[in-house]
Parts: C-alpha cells; sequence; structure tokens
C-alpha cells in the first residue's frame, strides 16, 4: 500500500498568501472568542469546589438546584457529567463560607432534597493554588517556548526557529480560541495537553526545515519556493502517517477515555490537525518572507560546520 | 552491514528480559491483607508482635497466606476479602484489648500478590495514586510567619536571661512584628550587651539603632536561621500528621513535604473525610500539674473518693497517680523538646524549651514547691497519660527544662518526640482538596488502559499492513517501549496517576513517529534504486537525525512540564519525559536489532516487505514480496 503517488512537486508556495490569510483569519478568530467568550478555567485554576456525585436513576437537577439554594449555597452550577446518572456540582470560592465543610454540607443538602445520591469526588482548591496554577502554566508555556526558539536557532538559524515558534503558537491560541468559543472546560490536563502538542507539532517544522536544508545544499538552480515545495511533498507522506498514527491512539482515548481524559484529548486532535497544517503550510511561508535563500544558507552552514553534517532528513 | 555484534544483540536481550521480570509485578494484582503497625512511638513492631500475629490467627482459626515484617508494620496476606475482614476483627481484639486506648493501628490493606522471587528482586507494581484507587488528598500549607513569630518569642525570653546572668541592665526587650528591640540606658551597656548576645545567640543578626541618649539594639534572625526554623517547622508539622493519621488506621498513608511550605497527604482508602480532617485538625495537649503526694489521698482516690481538686491518672509504667486539676502550664507555652543527655549524670534527659510567659510561670512554680513532684501529661483525645512526674530539686529558670531519671535514650527520644508532636509548630490551612470515590478510581484503571489498548492495537493493524514486515518489526518496537516504560516506572516506583496513563498513550502514539520515519526514509532509498541491505543500513542511518532532533523538541515541551507543573500534570510529564527517552532505544536500536535479525544473514537479498513501493513513471508496483 502507498498512499501518496505524486509525480511533481505540489506548488505550495504558490498558494503561500492564501494559507497566511486563513491562519491570519483563524488566529484573529480565535482571540475575539478569547476575548469576548473567555476560557472556561476548571476549579483547578479559579480555585473553589468541584463535587461529583452519582444517582442510581437519571438525577433530577432541578431538584438539586432547589436544595442547595435552600441551604445557602449561591452562583453555583449543575450539571450532568457524562451520564444522565452522574452530576457535577461547581461551587466558587466564598471567604465567608468555611471551606473545609462545603463537601460534607452539600451532601447533606442533597440528602434531604434529592436522596440516593452517592458521592464520587470532591475537589477543594484554595485561591493561592489556583493563582500559582496559573502562573506556573504561564511560565511553562514561556519556558519551552524559549527552549524551542534557542535550539532550533542553535540547530538551523534564527529564521527558522522563528517561523516554527510563531506557527505554532498559532496553533496554542487556535487551540485554545476552540475551548474559548465552546466554552469547554479548561483544566490542567488541558494545558498539558496543549504544551505537549506544541513540543510535537514543533518537530513537524523541524522534518520540513531538515529538508529544506537538504535541498538547498544538493539541488542547484532552484528557486526558493521550488526548494519549499520540494520540501513539503517529499515529506508530505510521513507527516501525514505519524499525525494519522498518533491521532487514532488519541482518537482511541477521545472514544475510551471517559469524561476526565475527554478535553485531553479533544485539546490534542485540534493541536494535530492544526499542527500539520501550520507546521508544513504556515511555518514555510513564514521562512519564505523573512528571505531565505541559498546564498545565506550556504555561509550558514560555514559557520556551524558539522553541527549540520548530522542534520539527516526523511 | 546489517549484523549486530554480538553484544547488541545481548545486550537488548538483557533490556527486553530486565523490562519483562519489572513490567510482571503489575499483572498479578493485589491480594487482601491485615497490617499491624504501632499507633505510639513508644511501642515497637518486630519479630515478637509477628509471631503475635501468627499466634491470634492460629487461635481463632483463620488461614492466612503469609506474613511478613517490614519497617511498616506486620502484614498478612489472606485469599479474600471475607477472611480478611475476620482477620482484622480478630487481630485487632488481641492487640487492642482496650479499644478506648489503642496500643496498635490493625489496617486493612492491599498487598502486591505478585510472587517472592520477583519481590527479592525488587520488582514491584506500581502504586497507584488517589484517582485510580480512591482515597483523600489533602494539600496543607504551613504558616511560617507563625513559626518565626513562636521563636523570636522565645527568643526575647532568651535575651533576657543572658542578660541578667551578665548583670546588664535594660530597658526593656520586645518583639515587633518580626524583630526584637531591646533598650538600653547608655551606650556601654549597649556595647556589652551586643558581645554576649551575638556570643550566646549565633543565629541573631544585631544591629544599632536609637541614639546615643537612648541607645537601641535590633535583633532580627538570620536568614540561613529563618531558613532553618521554617524547616524545622514543617518537619514537626509532618511528625504530628504522622503520629495522627496513624489513629485513622491508614495503610499507606502518603505524608509529604511540597515545596518549601506545604505539606501533601494522601489516605488511600480512606472515604470520610469529615473523619481525617478533624483529626488533621486536631490537637494534642502537653499539660503541666502539680502531684498530690499527702499521705493517704491516693488510697482514697483509688477506692473512688479522691480529695477536692484531684484526679488520679496512670503513669507511663502503669502505677496510678493523683494528680491536682489545676494546670500549671499547657503544651502552648513549648517551643521545642529535644532528647539529649544529663550534663552532670549523663543520664538519658529531654531538654524542653518554654516560651517567654512559660519560663516565667514555670520558674515561680518550681521556687515554690522544691521537694514536691510535678506531672507532665500528654492529653489526646480527651484521655491523659503521665509521660514523667520528676521531684523539683531546685528553682528553674530560663525556660529550659530537663526531664531525666529512669529513661534510656530510646526512651529519652520517644518521649522527645511525643511531647513535640502534641502540638503543631506553625498553623496549618488545607488549600486543596480531593475525595476520590473507590468506583471511579477502578473506572478510570479501566478506561485509561481501554484507550492505550485500542490505540495500540489500531496503531499496529495499520503499520503492519501499510508496512508488512518492518510493519511488524515497527510495532514489536512499540510493545518493546511499552515494555521499558511500564519496567521504569515500576523500578522507580513512580505512582501511576491517570494522567500519567494518558501520558503512556500519547506517548506510544508518538513514538512511532520515528518507525515512520526509518520505514519512509528506506522506502525512498529503495525507490532511488539502492540494494535492499544499502537501503536499510541508510535509512536507518540518516532517520537517527530527524529522530533526534524531533524528540528533543517534545522534550523541552516536557521537562517544562516536569518544573512548572505540580499534582496531575506533574505525573504526565514525569511519564512523557520518560517515554521519549524509552522510545528512542526502542524505536532505533531494538527494531533495527529485528531488522538485522531478519535480513541481516541474507547476503543475496533481492526484496523486503516493506510494502508496495510506487515510483514515479512506472505504472507496476516493485520491490514487493
Amino acid at each position: 500500500m502507498e498512499f501518496f503517488r505524486i509525480h511533481k512537486d505540489i506548488p505550495f508556495m504558490r498558494h503561500a498568501l492564501k494559507f497566511n490569510v486563513i491562519s491570519l483569519l483563524t488566529f484573529i478568530l480565535a482571540v475575539v472568542f478569547l476575548f469576548t467568550k473567555g476560557l472556561h478555567l476548571s476549579v483547578e485554576f479559579t480555585g473553589g469546589t468541584l463535587i461529583e456525585t452519582h444517582y442510581e436513576q437519571a438525577a433530577d437537577l432541578e431538584k438539586i438546584r432547589g436544595a442547595l439554594g435552600k441551604s445557602g449555597f449561591s452562583d453555583f452550577s449543575v450539571q450532568n457529567f457524562g451520564s444522565s446518572q452522574d452530576v457535577m456540582i461547581r461551587l466558587p470560592l466564598k471567604s465567608e463560607q468555611n471551606t473545609n465543610q462545603i463537601g460534607e454540607s452539600v451532601m447533606k443538602a442533597l440528602e434531604a432534597e434529592a436522596p440516593g445520591s452517592q458521592l464520587r469526588r470532591v475537589e477543594f482548591v484554595g485561591p493561592q493554588v489556583g493563582k500559582e496554577l496559573a502562573e506556573n502554566g504561564a511560565m511553562a508555556l514561556l519556558l519551552v517556548v524559549i527552549g524551542i526558539v534557542i535550539y532550533l536557532a542553535f540547530r538551523f538559524e534564527w529564521r527558522f526557529s522563528v517561523s516554527a515558534i510563531i506557527a505554532n503558537l498559532h496553533d496554542v491560541v487556535i487551540i485554545l480560541g476552540f475551548f474559548a468559543f465552546f466554552q469547554w472546560e479548561f483544566s490542567l490536563s488541558v494545558l498539558a495537553a496543549v504544551l505537549a502538542v506544541l513540543g510535537y507539532s514543533v518537530n513537524e517544522s523541524v522534518v520540513v526545515f531538515d529538508r529544506v536544508r537538504e535541498t538547498f545544499k544538493k539541488v542547484r538552480g532552484l528557486s526558493t519556493p521550488e526548494v519549499l515545495d520540494h520540501a513539503i511533498t517529499s515529506t508530505i507522506s510521513r507527516t501525514i502517517i505519524t499525525h494519522g498514527c498518533t491521532q487514532l491512539m488519541v482518537l482511541s482515548m477521545l472514544i475510551f477515555g471517559g469524561e476526565t481524559l475527554h478535553y485531553f484529548a479533544m485539546a490534542l486532535t485540534i493541536g494535530i490537525c492544526f499542527g500539520i497544517y501550520s507546521s508544513v503550510l504556515v511555518a514555510s511561508p513564514l521562512v519564505m518572507w523573512l528571505g531565505v535563500s541559498r546564498e545565506q544558507f550556504i555561509k550558514v552552514k560555514k559557520v556551524v560546520e558539522g553541527a549540520n553534517e548530522d542534520g539527516a532528513v526523511v | 552491514m546489517n549484523r549486530y555484534p554480538l553484544w547488541k544483540y545481548i545486550t537488548i536481550a538483557v533490556a527486553l528480559v530486565m523490562g519483562f521480570v519489572y513490567t510482571l509485578p503489575n499483572f498479578f494484582g493485589e491480594s487482601p491483607a491485615v497490617q499491624v503497625s504501632s499507633a505510639k512511638a513508644t511501642i515497637k513492631v518486630d519479630e515478637k508482635a509477628k509471631a503475635r500475629v501468627e499466634d491470634s490467627l492460629k487461635a481463632a482459626g483463620i488461614t492466612h497466606d503469609g506474613i511478613q515484617l517490614d519497617f511498616n508494620g506486620v502484614k498478612t496476606r489472606f485469599k479474600d476479602t471475607d477472611t480478611q475482614l475476620k482477620a482484622k476483627d480478630a487481630l485487632e481484639k488481641a492487640f487492642n484489648p482496650d479499644a478506648a486506648d489503642p496500643q496498635y493501628v490493625v489496617a486493612l490493606n492491599l498487598l502486591a500478590a505478585s510472587p517472592q522471587w520477583l519481590t527479592s528482586l525488587h520488582a514491584l507494581p506500581m502504586y497507584l495514586g488517589l484517582d485510580l484507587r480512591g482515597g483523600v488528598h489533602f494539600l496543607l500549607q504551613v504558616d511560617m510567619k507563625g513559626a518565626l513569630t513562636k521563636r523570636l518569642d522565645s527568643t526575647s525570653a532568651d535575651l533576657r536571661t543572658v542578660m541578667r546572668d551578665k548583670n546588664l541592665r535594660h530597658g526593656g526587650v520586645n518583639r515587633e512584628g518580626e524583630r526584637i528591640v531591646i533598650k538600653f540606658r547608655d551606650a556601654e551597656t549597649q556595647n556589652k550587651a551586643r558581645i554576649a548576645i551575638s556570643d550566646s545567640q549565633p543565629d541573631l543578626l544585631l544591629t544599632d539603632a536609637g541614639d546615643a541618649a537612648e541607645p537601641r539594639l535590633i535583633a532580627t534572625l538570620k536568614p540561613q536561621a529563618q531558613q532553618k526554623i521554617g524547616e524545622f517547622a514543617l518537619k514537626q508539622n509532618i511528625t504530628t500528621l504522622h503520629n495522627r493519621i496513624n489513629e485513622l488506621g491508614v495503610a499507606e498513608p502518603v505524608i509529604q513535604q511540597q515545596g518549601a511550605d506545604r505539606i501533601v497527604v494522601q489516605l488511600p482508602g480512606v472515604q470520610d473525610t469529615a473523619k481525617a480532617k478533624d483529626i488533621l485538625g486536631r490537637t494534642a495537649t502537653l499539660e503541666i500539674r502539680m502531684v498530690d503526694d499527702s499521705t493517704g489521698a491516693l488510697d482514697a482516690a483509688l477506692a473512688g473518693n479522691p480529695p477536692f481538686g484531684t484526679e488520679v491518672y496512670n503513669e507511663r509504667g502503669g502505677q496510678p497517680l493523683l494528680v491536682k486539676k489545676q494546670v500549671v502550664l499547657t503544651g502552648d507555652r513549648l517551643t521545642d523538646a529535644q532528647p539529649g543527655f544529663d550534663n552532670q549524670t549523663q543520664e538519658a534527659a529531654v531538654h524542653l524549651t518554654l516560651d517567654a510567659a512559660g519560663a516565667r510561670i514555670f520558674k515561680d512554680i518550681t521556687r515554690e514547691n522544691v521537694g514536691k513532684r510535678m506531672a507532665i501529661l500528654l492529653i489526646e483525645k480527651g484521655k491523659g497519660e503521665v509521660v514523667t512526674a520528676p521531684v523539683i530539686r531546685t528553682e528553674i529558670g530560663g525556660g529550659r527544662v530537663q526531664i531525666s531519671g529512669r529513661m534510656t535514650t530510646t526512651e529519652a527520644n520517644d518521649t522527645a518526640l511525643l511531647l513535640r508532636a502534641g502540638s503543631l509548630a506553625a498553623p496549618m490551612e488545607i488549600i486543596e482538596e480531593r475525595t476520590i470515590g473507590p468506583s471511579l478510581g477502578a473506572e478510570n484503571i479501566q478506561k485509561g488502559f481501554h484507550s492505550t489498548m485500542w490505540g495500540f492495537a489500531a496503531i499496529a493493524v495499520f503499520m503492519i499492513i501499510y508496512y508488512q514486515m518492518f510493519g511488524v518489526v515497527s510495532v514489536l518496537a512499540l510493545a518493546s517501549n511499552l515494555l521499558f516504560l511500564v519496567a521504569i516506572l515500576s523500578l522507580l516506583q513512580a505512582t501511576l496517576t491517570l494522567p500519567g496513563i494518558a501520558a503512556i498513550a500519547l506517548t506510544l502514539g508518538m513514538a512511532i513517529d520515528a518507525n515512520v520515519l526509518i520505514n519512509e526514509r528506506v522506502r525512498e532509498e529503495l525507490r532511488a534504486g539502492m540494494p535492499p541491505q544499502a537501503a536499510i543500513s541508510e535509512g536507518y542511518e540518516r532517520a537517527f537525525g530527524t529522530i533526534l532532533d524531533s524528540n528533543i523538541t517534545t522534550l523541552i515541551a516536557g521537562l517544562a512540564l516536569l518544573i512548572f507543573g505540580s499534582g496531575p500534570v506533574r505525573g504526565f510529564a514525569v511519564v512523557h519525559c520518560l517515554g521519549i527517552l524509552t522510545s528512542i532505544f526502542s524505536s532505533v536500536v531494538v527494531s533495527r536489532g529485528l531488522v538485522n535479525l531478519i535480513y541481516g544473514r541474507q547476503k543475496k537479498l533481492t526484496k523486503v516487505a516493506i510494502g508496495q513501493l510506487w515510483k514515479p513513471g512506472a505504472t507496476t508496483a516493485a520491490g514487493q514480496k
């Protein structure tokens, strides 16, 4: 079996402008959603209490809401979680309430008004922790970006590292945009998925860039867009197959992983799909706009001789 | 060219065997067990206790599947949960005849059911996180400022004593926030005091303040000292928590420091958060009272008629003691208790340090009661016990008290621990809490396992159809990657959580990339007309650089998560980073070894099964076996 029977290099770069316009539009949309709707942050970030209960029959959400209201809770949200029998109750942080007792008092309230519930999970996060998590998350993102920029600048040159990181940060913003638009819950594991995707799809750009460098070195007389076209075409088979395999695994998580892994797998799915697109079709045009050329590349080669020799390609 | 030297094959074989052995324990599951451990610092669980467990079980007619003794206590396995519960009742009765005063903790536990030879190789199953086995998780924040203020208060008292001993007159020693201000009448005394203080209190940083008319010294704690106090407070709080949690009867509690000022408490299997919180927040108190030694009073009290204002407590040894109801001092005044030795007699002793107010009270009380006995009581759960009741020989000032007499070194250690453990060194607050029901835990394991299994199966089917023999090799390499990953996690005794399982799945999904790279490259070389042996060799060589590159970028992200992540994210990051490392080995070395075994020996290799090869311009497939 062979999926990719490509006779000639596909002229990706002829459409470079279109790709970049599409990217820019999705990016702007994502930013707009992020600002207008905002992320639906999980309890881990905002602080508060989260209670998951299980009923033998389908749960009566109205009754549960009534029970909580009667017991003096406010600003809570009651939702089904996964199935009609599972209920997720979220309570915001309140300074006047004794946070240590919330779990018990909620269960007591439920026992009175909507009996038969079984406590599955309680999560309480204080305000310090949430703030710290948000800070640490931002720091982690920053560290990944800096680490990758330095690594690529060292391995290739700054044009490549800048375009790769722009392309992949644009993925991150788009994933966040999806989470904002659909108001999916943004939890710690989603953050982990986002960062994992960032590392993962940067290597996509690396593979293409490796080939770009090789083509510049080997073949004379090609224009820059032609070189990029050739590099993308000859790696597209591996790109699709690799991502397809990773996606198979992620799909399996989406199907069998249940509610807890749902958004984690969702973030990975979006990340993988946009990762292919952006690392190939956004990063390469960016390299072109930034003015990569053969002459300059050969000069670079002399400077970091040796470092490039083992830069094998697909 | 496609032959490995023998040592490489041996390395791979050894790695695979090790991987297999250390992965194995995870498949045996767990068997129900009962654990007997000590509830008090003074009681040691040893061979004798083991024999006692055996005897009590025999007496109750319960058969067991083996008894083992380790630092946690005596653990006995049973074949099912019914026997386990019966055994727990029997042991509870045998070890704690007085239910109101338990000496031992008898708790239900799960023990790895792996055979003895595996356990002796330290091949143990992975430890399951709370989200997989159910339980309670608390994150406690220790108030370090509280610990520092407590310490400064006691230091102020020490400073007064130092100056009194040296006959230096001062106009007041006061704690103002996080510093101590000492007022003087003249500069000369100030100078002398500075020398005296810096000699006796190396932890203090002294600065001059005030003017010539009203000189002052400002003492602050040196940063190193502050750090030491913080560390000490944290350690003491952890000890206290240990003692309290022992009473909950939790088999394997996790009580760990996290960061500079936080403590994580994990109680697997505990569902009753209210009780857990109650016990964590409870304070055991130390009390000092006077002993009523008047003749006949004790006998009257034992006859059920205690004199007014007294009550009977038992001493450690079991002898009753008549103690006054009036409390002289409480443990709140105690800042430290350390085991040590008496300066003169070299007897084992416990050195107590009281804070300023406590020292004053203690001095007065000892002056007025020379020759009488005082009792030091530890009140826990509303029940008191006399730790020791020494005779007061002289007036004791300065807030440093020594308890000695009839104590072994171990006893001194234990008493110091008990006294220290009575109260928390610094207040704590719960800042994160998580309760996971046991059914949710079991469900999570199943979900994680199924996702990984079906994902792996899907990848395997695709790879084998698409790349044929090379696909089989890739799948075997991927399977060995899984084996290595699980083996390393088991070897490190890492805690497996649901995000950890997700990381295993994701790592596998990403690790296949290396094999796709190799296979595509080999195909490409074949397409370019290279002979198969050369194509295989070239394919592996040239793909390696790219594999390294792509794994390093992924590793950068993994490391960032490891550094900044906490809780579930950290579990994800650990597995992710380890998985990247094992995947380089398995996808490059192991898969190459397999390919070499399959194709390397054939001198005239004309075709390899790597799937259909399509060449531009040709309409028929070539290179297919």
